[in-house]
């Protein structure tokens, strides 16, 4: 019987990869469902075992099964190793991906897994910390904090009881990886979880999974339930989010799994000092803690000799939004924006010109194709007045209209904000009637009640447009600097950059860099 | 001076080692883990705040308090970062200024801006720190998205809730969670649409809440505002007096304007209650100036007589002469008095004093008879001393708490939110109580075990938790044999290692599961389960309002000794006083066989110091308890009362039996507020002053002296402490008192325990505990701290005796009795107050399968009988109490439900046994014969003859 291997992922499922298995089985095949391998123009994507390897044909319909079996199908793009998005991967945290059956734990320790793990348990404590300190691994989550530091804070902190987070939150517009990694290879998350349990001497662990992500929920507790023993006496449970963006934030997480409203916590204290239920915690990101088992297995110098500047390893990126190539590309710091975009994702899908893409999320800062020439890395984005987050990138053709864009940031700040901090909880609204002001060229005349005689010390007078630029860079001033986490924090940044980048959107003249042209 | 409220330090204190830092140059020194915010308060330096206040943990939510630290990038918010060494903090600087106007222009945009019509005006931290950012222009303007449009929220008597006035500070929701403990408050929605919600948008009232005002005190704007600030004004000055309800003494300032009282907002610095306060104390004192209030006193010749209004000079006139008119008929033991615990201790001292000196022998009782009476006996023989042996701040380092017989969350709300604070933090829980109380299980709190045990079997189930700790080896030897008696130690061990009384022997007597029983004496034991845990024992009068109530006070000192939980803090037996003043009356010589200071009238050493400074001989006979004078009175022996400040007949037992000492008495004279239920046989009726009208001191459970100032003149026209002057005159006592320090003075001067009180030190140190003498020269926080008052202490045998009142075919069930939060002991106070809006009657608590049994559907009117009587009410079916046992408050007298009680009493003291009562409970159509009977006489007997009008 002739073996295929099709994905279950849900993108590739929302694509028809069901119809597709579906055939394959009637066609007498023995199907085997797999993660993704991450180029969603070639989803649904079968691989047939052959002598020579495994040979893929995508994108394939249901009624292709005859022509994938007899090698005559035009989408034939034989092994997937070579094709030109996967060949110039580094593939340290997504090796197994698309490749194995995820919840198959033979199949994960046959291709390298648990080695990490094992090793680590081969260690101490500290030295395991060592190691993920000499790798440079920095969170994946977005803030790019050192792991192996808030990992030796929660080891040196005393306390009866200690816990690992897996922040599973994954909310960014633009972002996948962390539900590719849940669907496609679970354990390797679990053996990051319990390396990290090990090393800090935790002996439970929470992942928090946003509620949209149904099939990694359900892929997460049946891996849990089939490495249970493996990883004992460490344990591990799913918790799901109730929908809230912010409780992607690792304090509000925390009110989150404790039971209470979602809402951000002032820091101090550090959740790796007081973290859940005032016990020392570490969260992590999906990505941060499905890194370690490399590091563990390679050693962290493997990990280390990859990357550029500070920003060491690899980065599993994520191209989206008007791209051809959208996936998910792994592949060490250093790569350039303009790389990414282009030659990886191969342009826009729409044939146009890239107007503007927006790096790290919806509060990520919008980038011209001025500024394709920034390397990947923390350091250089954040000169750069962006960030890269949880590396999403989600590019846009020039029929995007930029006031529109710092305006959805304000109105997804609004929708979001758990109503803790001020800045956020009512400059987010007030962010959003102003940008509408300033998009309808109708600023704002004095109200009914600044004309009344008994208010002396309003202005009657009407404000100007420029004046209500000046209000909305003061607004985000007060946003950046004031808000209480990095929801409102943030919301700055792709207001301000669209408002830098592409004033003309905001009905002024062109910014100076392309009115030189 | 305008009015201000206490200084705001916006973080709580903290305890750590010093550290010093620079804020805006001047250098400063504060304790490790203090923030930003109050290191800066400390010198004076106000940084912008709204959602920061001291009694609540830090928030970081307003975001006015950022400040600039060197080397440090970004603005850190000064209330969430603690101080470190050498730190330099900069709170004002351009763009410090730039971000906080920003902020309050947020703010401002959705905010009503009628600052001068708004009932915080003067009063509002939003109005004050947007003056300090000089906010000039709001440049979104006023008409965009806003809260603008929210309903006020009045349903509840004292304050309002206008949601357009909210910041959404969450002040009150973290007062309500961390303070009061009640978790009623939630912001409900997220973002732009956050807003405050009562339980699930339930309004006020209908709501969880407990109306204790901790959101109402947090609140920084007049989004929750008392509704006398509303309709007076703000005040304009404050004085600091103390709370005239529970035991817990909470301390208040009383705020002001002219004569007229706007609000009392628990004092912070108050040492029992540390700024909080309950639904009784901070918003029912409106009782003071109710209109029911009687301001003029009245004489009748006859109890069927209407009252005649008199002068106070004839009725000062009228009392002595009969007094001494019926000395000399019937003999000079056949008057006496009763203090009252809600009177001062000076006020107390000088009723006994007039007795003593003045009446010629010891007649004098109060109402401690009829509630801690055992916890005095008990304590004494056990340890030395009638007081409980802690502070309430020692429930802050206990690790397992055991209450039995008290239900602190409504009895003692202050006490009970510190100690559900204390829980939340961990320390675990043990309830003794046939009823399962709100500790029981409430948000965040759950009692490890709850031993719902029969009523009437505490004896029995202290016995069988010292049975397992003697015979699982739990005891403390070490602290045993240093600090208690060997001899009478080995005795008790013997006793209650026999097999007889084991958990398992009396599982079926207690009606507890044995294994429960063994479970909670070794977590007692053991501290929680914790090495060096300290467990702390705090009882009520479900302990001592028993036949055996002075055994079961024995029975738990017994189980603190053998613990080694007496001496320090976190440990301790705390009974928690029921009144104000219960434990002052009882220190000031309230009993018929004592003196003050608990020094028996037979010890001479004692009579000749209290005769030197008097002037007379004194009696050395014990006088008459109440329940000996009213037997006395029927037998025709006893005939003159002064009763102070208590309702004898709704409170004590047997109502048939103290009516009917009363009518046998030929004058029956009783000083109150209001006509109460005993003045419907008084023959003269002298009114009485609250205690804002007064000058003196209370002292609370924690035996914590502190300050009664008067805030306004009596509207009675004397102080109590002055009217009985009056009467000690009229009878040729010649006292001298110009202000209550003098008697205090007096006190110190006859009381070795309280020889170092005086009210310039109460004046410096808001308040001292006695023992305060030169032994004690700080006062006494935690007693038998190195050794035992009595020496060594005692351990009692505490043979469990059932009670003489049994169930039977005709009685099947037991009735017990308690209270309620809002009400307040026979509610001759609470019930004059809006607090009736949580308890307009009293209930009758049934459990739902013995209501089934009989028919009884919730709401209905039952008839409860007992032995002794008959009353009715209406029932609410519950399975709070278990099958076999009911339970009803007694707040209201038209519930009458002493004429259920019995006349068995505590073997000792002759406390009565409120707790158990045999009973049958059947439908009825509505009061009995007995109550209409009552009300009738009531309403004939206060009668007032109009005055005649001057011509």
């Amino acid at each position: 019987m002739t073996r295929v291997f099709i994905s279950r992922d849900m993108a590739s499922m929302a694509l028809g990869a069901d119809a597709v298995a579906d055939a394959f089985t009637k066609a007498g095949c023995d199907v085997v469902r797999t993660g993704s391998r991450g180029l969603f123009a070639i989803e649904p994507l079968v691989e047939v075992e052959t002598e020579a390897g495994r040979i893929a044909y995508g994108p394939v319909g249901p009624e292709d099964t005859a022509r994938v079996l007899d090698g005559s199908h035009p989408n034939r793009i034989g092994q997937i190793e070579e094709h030109p998005f996967f060949s110039g991967q580094q593939r340290f945290t997504f090796s197994r991906c698309g490749v194995i059956d995820p919840l198959s734990i033979a199949d994960y320790a046959a291709n390298g897994g648990w080695k990490g793990l094992e090793a680590a348990y081969a260690l101490s404590p500290q030295a395991v910390v060592d190691a993920v300190k000499a790798s440079g691994l920095r969170g994946r989550g977005g803030a790019g904090f050192p792991t192996g530091i808030k990992w030796q804070t929660v080891l040196d902190a005393a306390a009866d009881e200690k816990f690992i987070i897996c922040n599973a939150d994954e909310g960014d517009s633009g972002t996948f990886a962390d539900r590719m990694l849940m669907e496609g290879d679970p354990f390797h998350l679990i053996e990051g979880m319990a390396i990290a349990g090990h090393a800090v001497g935790a002996s439970h662990g929470y992942i928090y999974i946003r509620s949209e992500y149904p099939f990694a929920v359900e892929t997460m507790r049946a891996a849990i339930a089939r490495s249970a023993a493996k990883i004992a006496p460490f344990t591990l449970e799913v918790r799901v989010g109730a929908g809230s963006y912010v409780c992607g934030e690792e304090t509000s997480l925390l009110e989150s799994i404790e039971g209470k409203r979602g809402e951000v916590r002032a820091k101090p204290p550090l959740p790796a000092i007081e973290g859940l239920w005032g016990k020392p915690t570490v969260i992590n990101n999906v990505l941060s803690l499905s890194a370690v088992p490399f590091i563990l297995s390679e050693g962290p110098q493997a990990y280390a000799d990859v990357g550029f500047g500070r920003s060491r390893g690899t980065m599993p990126i994520q191209i989206a939004g008007n791209v051809k190539n959208g996936g998910l590309y792994e592949i060490g710091f250093g790569v350039t924006l303009g790389e990414l975009v282009n030659q990886i994702g191969g342009g826009t899908a729409s044939g146009r010109p890239v107007r503007a893409v927006q790096v790290g999320g919806p509060l990520g800062a919008y980038l011209p194709p001025s500024m394709f020439h920034l390397p990947f890395d923390y350091e250089a984005f954040a000169e750069a007045g962006g960030l890269i987050g949880h590396a999403g990138i989600t590019v846009f053709d020039d029929t995007v209209d930029m006031a529109r864009m710092a305006r959805f940031a304000m109105e997804f700040c609004a929708a979001e904000s758990c109503g803790k901090c001020t800045p956020c909880r009512i400059g987010s609204t007030r962010g959003t009637e102003l940008i509408d002001r300033i998009m309808a060229k109708a600023p704002r005349a004095a109200g009914t009640l600044e004309t009344l005689p008994q208010i002396r010390n309003a202005r009657t007078a009407a404000r100007t447009h420029d004046e209500e630029i000046d209000l909305l860079r003061d607004l985000c001033d007060t946003m950046k600097h004031g808000s209480l986490c990095a929801l409102g924090g943030f919301t700055p940044y792709p207001v301000l950059s669209a408002l830098d980048h592409f004033p003309e959107d905001f009905g002024a003249s062109p910014a100076l860099t392309e009115a030189a042209e | 001076m305008t009015f201000t409220r206490e200084k705001d330090f916006g973080t709580p204190e903290k305890h750590g080692e010093t550290v010093s830092l620079t804020i805006d140059g001047q250098q400063v020194s504060v304790p490790a883990g203090t923030s930003i915010m109050r290191a800066a308060a400390m010198v004076d330096t106000a940084i912008p705040k709204l959602c920061a206040t001291d009694s609540l943990e830090s928030f970081g939510s307003c975001r006015m308090c950022l400040v600039e630290i060197e080397g440090r990038k970004g603005y850190p918010a000064s209330c969430t970062t603690p101080v470190s060494p050498d730190m330099v903090v900069r709170t004002e600087t351009e763009k410090l200024r730039k971000l906080r106007r920003g902020v309050m222009e947020l703010y401002i945009s959705d905010h009503p801006l009628d600052c001068l019509t708004c009932s915080a005006n003067g009063d509002c931290e939003l109005q004050d720190v947007a003056g300090s950012v000089g906010l000039r222009d709001v440049r979104f303007g006023y008409e965009g998205a806003s809260h603008l449009e929210g309903c006020k929220d009045e349903s509840n008597p004292y304050f309002t809730f206008d949601p357009a006035k909210c910041i959404v500070c969450s002040r009150c929701v973290r007062a309500c969670d961390e303070v009061q403990g009640t978790l009623a408050l939630t912001v409900d929605g997220r973002g732009f649409a956050s807003k405050i919600s009562a339980s699930q948008d339930e309004g006020f009232l209908a709501s969880e809440c407990v109306s204790c005002g901790a959101c109402v005190q947090a609140c920084p704007t007049s989004a929750l505002i008392e509704n006398t600030v509303i309709e007076k004004g703000t005040p304009e000055r404050a004085v600091v007096t103390t709370c005239a309800y529970c035991g817990v003494g909470c301390t208040f300032r009383a705020e002001m304007r002219g004569e007229d009282l706007v609000r009392m907002v628990p004092w912070k610095q108050g040492k029992a209650n540390h700024g909080h306060s309950c639904v009784k104390g901070r918003f029912a004192w409106g009782y003071a100036q109710h209109r029911d209030r009687v301001l003029n006193p009245m004489v009748r010749a006859s109890v069927d007589e209407p009252w005649r209004e008199v002068s106070w000079d004839e009725a000062i006139a009228h009392v002595a002469s009969e007094f001494r008119r019926i000395q000399n008929a019937y003999g000079t033991r056949a008057i006496g008095g009763v203090t009252s615990s809600r009177c001062t201790n000076e006020e107390t001292f000088l009723v006994q004093k007039l007795i003593r000196q003045g009446f010629g022998n010891n007649n004098v009782d109060t109402c401690a008879r009829v509630c801690h009476s055992p916890t005095g006996y008990g304590l004494k023989t056990t340890f030395g001393t009638s007081a409980g042996t802690q502070d309430f701040d020692s429930v802050e380092q206990a690790d397992v708490v055991l209450v039995i017989g008290a239900n602190p969350t409504d009895g003692h709300p202050v006490f009970g939110s510190r100690l559900k604070k204390r829980l939340r933090q961990g320390a675990k829980l043990i309830v003794i109580d046939p009823r399962r109380i709100d500790l029981v299980r409430s948000p965040h709190v759950e009692a490890g075990y709850h031993l719902p045990l029969r009523p009437g079997t505490n004896v029995a189930l202290l016995t069988a938790m010292a049975h397992v700790i003697v015979t699982e080896g739990l005891v403390d030897e070490a602290y045993v044999r240093e600090r208690c008696d060997g001899e009478a130690y080995g005795e008790w061990a013997a006793f209650v290692s026999e097999p007889a009384r084991s958990p398992e022997a009396i599982e079926d007597l207690i009606g507890v599961p044995a294994a429960d029983v063994r479970a909670a004496a070794r977590l007692y034991a053991t501290g929680g389960g914790k090495s060096g845990g300290r467990g702390a024992i705090y009882y009520g009068l479900g302990v001592t309002e028993h036949s055996q109530g002075s055994s079961t006070v024995m029975a738990i000192a017994n189980l603190a000794m053998a613990t080694g939980n007496v001496g320090k803090p976190g440990t301790g037996v705390n009974p928690l006083r029921g009144q104000n003043n219960v434990q002052g009356s009882c220190d000031m010589g309230s009993f018929p066989h004592e003196l003050p200071g608990y020094r028996h009238v037979s010890d001479s050493a004692t009579r000749a110091l209290f005769e030197a400074d008097w002037g007379t001989a004194l009696d050395a006979e014990p006088g008459l308890r109440i329940n000996n004078m009213l037997d006395a009175a029927t037998d025709g022996t006893f005939k003159g009362i002064f009763i102070q400040g208590e309702d004898i007949l709704q409170s004590d037992p047997n109502t048939t039996h103290v009516a009917a000492g009363l009518a046998a008495m030929e004058c029956v004279v009783v000083q109150d507020l209001f006509l109460n239920e005993t003045a419907n046989y008084a023959h003269v009726f002298l009114p009485g002053s609250t205690f804002l009208e007064k000058d003196g001191t209370f002292t609370n459970a924690e035996r914590r002296i502190q300050r009664v100032r008067k805030v306004m003149e009596p509207k009675n026209g004397y102080a109590d402490w002055e009217v009985v002057q009056l009467v000690a005159n009229a009878m040729g006592l010649g006292w001298t008192y110009t202000h209550p320090s003098q008697v205090m003075d007096e006190i110190a001067r006859l009381t070795p325990t309280f020889a170092g009180v005086n009210y310039d030190v109460l004046e410096q140190r808001g308040s001292v505990q006695w023992p305060m003498n030169a032994a004690a020269p700080e006062g006494t926080p935690t007693m038998h701290i190195d050794h035992f008052v009595r020496g060594k202490g005692l351990f009692v045998v505490t043979d469990y005796v059932p009670t003489d009142e049994r169930t039977g075919p005709r009685f099947p069930l037991l009735l017990t009795t308690g209270r309620i939060l809002s009400q307040y002991n026979v509610g001759a106070q609470t019930r004059r107050t809006p607090n009736e809006a949580w308890h307009a009657e009293d209930r009758l608590e049934i459990h739902p399968h013995d209501a089934e049994n009989r028919g009884i559907r919730d709401g209905d009117w039952v008839s409860l009988r007992s032995r002794a009587g008959e009353t009715s009410l209406r029932a609410l079916i519950t399975d709070r109490v278990a099958p076999g046992v009911v339970y009803t408050t007694f707040h209201h007298p038209d519930t009458q439900a002493n004429v259920i009680t019995t006349d068995f009493s505590d073997w000792a003291t002759n406390c009565p046994e409120y707790k158990v009562t045999a009973v049958q409970v059947a439908p009825s159509n509505g009061p009995s014969e007995w109550q209409k009977s009552y009300r009738a006489q009531a309403e004939q007997s206060r009668r007032i003859e109009p005055a005649e009008p001057a011509e």
